[in-house]
């Protein structure tokens, strides 16, 4: 929902950013406020994951240039873990399989870390097993995700529905979904989109990286933007994803 | 006694030796035997092949002497090394058997659990033709002296089709400086039998020590037998354990094996698989930092067919600290549909660290299936950056990662008392290992 005067959740000025010595980003501008869905879409290769983990603050992601400020902050001078505090979140593209650490005592830990900073109390293992379970059944997850390992063995698509399962209980201001759709089938696609829809708040936001328009006819994004060579080409609202669906990439880098 | 011998620091062991008096003439003579092969044998050196990478040197360097006649701790003083599940318990005080810190009351009948001198007598029947026949002591210096040693030790029978309900726990504890102890057990699980047996090798204050430590294990036919060895000695002390287990037909052993203490240590795990269809589980985890040094070897020795062995070894090592694993699994002619696995796991947690892993497989039977891997690896940062992203601080993230890889050997240990015990101890020392 575009609201003039909304809260200016994040503001990216010319970020430019490497992988192993290698610029990727060359200069992106992207302004994202409260209440609002974005969609960022590209072909492979075009930067598009890059942004969404230089955001996150991957170690691996070098920022070369340019600024970013969340919620008018600097987002570039907090580590990961700070900028997951502070309400950012990163639905990875590959979530990590975390052998021999329970998937329901990471969810606490994760849980609390972020309750704590937010001022609210810890929940203990009891309180927090009914929370969340209330969280799975609206994501209708099954229960026996708790009793693994962190993604270990777990299939895409249940890979993908533990992210949205964190993000629906980190309840973050900004969420970043890389490449959350893909893999999915039609109904996992439906509930994750479920999932993201109920997280849309007038005061948060998120941004959603795909390739596909697909993701997107369950969730409508209020600005499409364009991604191709480390910059954004183009910017539109939802028919603009329609377009691209119906005319393929090529178009827009030729336009740019 | 005689004690001319080719080494100046086993001569120096043996110094005021004087033979375990007994009236047993086939145990005084296995005990002579054991004196003369030590005389004989001389202190292993890196060029040894199987001490290659364990420099034991630093143990030359102290000045041994044998126990004297301290004041022995009170039951408060031990009580945080005991298990509650373990209702039976034989304490060992600087290797000399402590009624006092025991517990073997209420134990069904068919369980004898009981100091080794005072069954000599009873039981010699059982014990003789197990004694001392097990652990190879012929180019073992260590297993030699501990042999030559053997008086004080632990004696455990379950007798055919007998069950043990609770473990049972076997407490060698240090208490004075330079004190050379040769701790002793002898386990005799017979056919269809069951029981849980618990070695805690650990300290009470911070001294130099020696622990020369010999375990024989029978297994019989159809029995199953879980073994914890838990090494916490204190830090400037040194370990040398020997285990050797015979497993017969259709039993099950399983061995969870941890070092956490000691200046240098080092384990000789001997698995002899005697009968066919035998199933062993060796789990073995060393953590360690500083200036530690952990050695393994072990061997899975598949001596008739249809045998299955699985073996998973980590190690995790921070500071400046040395871990060692070989692992030794031999299937001999005519031990067909063998199925035996092996894994080392290590984790550096810092630059110096250093880890030297071997596994060593020597097959002679063509219809088996024999895998083995190892790792080494630093903590990954992947996993690490997933868990910052969620919020958790770098230090906590790490913890939980090197947790996470303890855990999987921890959580097996058939002892929750002792499970919960030693995350703590791991959580803790990974904080410690952790700093740069």
């Amino acid at each position: 929902m575009i609201r003039a005067g909304a809260e200016i959740l994040l503001e990216v000025k010319g970020l430019r950013a490497k992988v192993a010595g290698v610029e990727i980003l060359k200069g992106i501008d992207l302004t994202v406020r409260a209440g609002e869905v974005h969609a960022v879409m590209g072909p492979n290769g075009s930067g598009k994951s890059t942004f969404a983990k230089a955001l996150a603050g991957h170690p691996a992601y070098e920022v070369s240039g340019g600024t970013a400020a969340y919620a008018g902050s600097d987002l570039f001078a907090l580590a990961p873990e700070q900028r997951a505090r502070a309400g950012l979140f990163l639905g990875f593209q590959y979530p990590v399989e975390i052998p021999g650490v329970s998937n329901s005592a990471f969810l606490r830990l994760a849980y609390n870390t972020v309750q704590a900073v937010r001022g609210k109390d810890e929940l203990d293992p009891l309180e927090f097993d009914d929370y969340l379970r209330e969280k799975m059944k609206l994501l209708d997850i099954d229960a026996s995700f708790l009793d693994r390992a962190v993604n270990d063995g777990f299939s895409g698509g249940e890979k993908k529905r533990n992210e949205i399962l964190q993000m629906a209980l980190l309840e973050p201001r900004l969420a970043i979904l890389d490449e959350t759709d893909s893999g999915l089938d039609i109904d996992a696609l439906r509930v994750v989109a479920n999932g993201v829809n109920r997280l849309v708040k007038p005061d948060n936001a998120v941004v959603l990286v795909t390739h596909y328009q697909r993701m997107l006819n369950y969730i409508v994004p209020d600005y499409v933007h364009v991604m191709d060579g480390g910059r954004i080409v183009k910017t539109g609202g939802k028919a603009l994803a329609e377009e691209l669906e119906a005319r393929g990439y090529d178009w827009v880098k030729e336009a740019a | 006694m005689n004690t001319a011998t080719g080494h100046p620091y086993i001569e120096a062991l043996l110094k005021g030796y004087e033979a375990p008096r007994g009236s047993i003439s086939w145990l005084n003579e296995r005990r002579a035997h054991a004196l003369e092969r030590a005389n004989a044998l001389t202190v292993p050196t890196t060029r040894d092949e199987e001490w290659r990478f364990t420099d034991i040197s630093p143990l030359t360097r102290v000045p041994f002497r044998p126990a004297a006649g301290a004041a022995r701790p009170a039951m408060a003083d031990v009580a945080r090394f005991v298990a509650p599940e373990a209702t039976t318990r034989l304490t060992f005080v600087d290797g000399a058997f402590a009624p006092e810190l025991s517990a073997t009351a209420g134990l069904p009948y068919g369980v004898v659990v009981s100091p080794l001198v005072a069954a000599l007598d009873m039981h010699a029947a059982v014990i003789k033709p197990h004694l001392a026949r097990h652990a190879a002591f012929e180019h073992e210096v260590f297993a030699a002296l501990n042999t030559a040693h053997l008086r004080d030790g632990a004696f455990i029978w379950v007798a055919r089709n007998q069950k043990c309900p609770t473990p049972i726990q076997l407490l060698y504890l240090s208490t004075q400086k330079e004190n050379a102890a040769y701790p002793r057990c002898l386990a005799i699980v017979e056919a269809g039998a069951e029981c849980t047996l618990v070695e805690d090798f650990t300290s009470l204050g911070e001294n130099i020590y020696l622990n020369d430590a010999v375990t024989e294990i029978v297994v019989g036919e159809g029995a199953r037998m879980r073994h914890v060895r838990v090494q916490r000695e204190a830090g400037d002390a040194f370990h040398i354990g020997h285990c050797t287990v015979a497993v017969a037909k259709d039993a099950h052993y399983a061995s969870h094996a941890v070092a956490l203490g000691a200046r240098i240590s080092r384990l000789d795990l001997n698995v002899l698989q005697q009968g066919e269809g035998a199933d062993v589980q060796m789990d073995g985890l060393a953590l360690i930092s500083g200036r530690q040094l952990a050695d393994t070897h072990s061997l899975m020795d598949h001596a008739r067919p249809h045998g299955r062995c699985r073996q998973m070894h980590k190690c995790i090592v921070g500071g400046a600290a040395h871990a060692v694993f070989n692992g030794k699994i031999m299937v001999r002619p005519g031990s067909q549909l063998t199925d035996s696995s092996q894994q080392s796991r290590n984790l550096l947690l810092s630059d110096k660290a250093h880890v030297d892993t071997k596994p060593q497989l020597e097959i002679f039977a063509d219809d088996v299936k024999c895998a083995h891997g190892a790792a080494v690896g630093r903590l990954d940062l992947e996993q690490l950056f997933y868990l910052r992203s969620r919020g958790l601080p770098e230090p906590q993230a790490r913890n939980l990662l090197t947790y996470a890889f303890a855990a999987e050997v921890l959580e097996r240990i058939p002892v929750p008392s002792l499970v919960e015990q030693l995350e703590k101890t791991v959580l803790a020392q990974t904080q410690m290992a952790d700093r740069p």
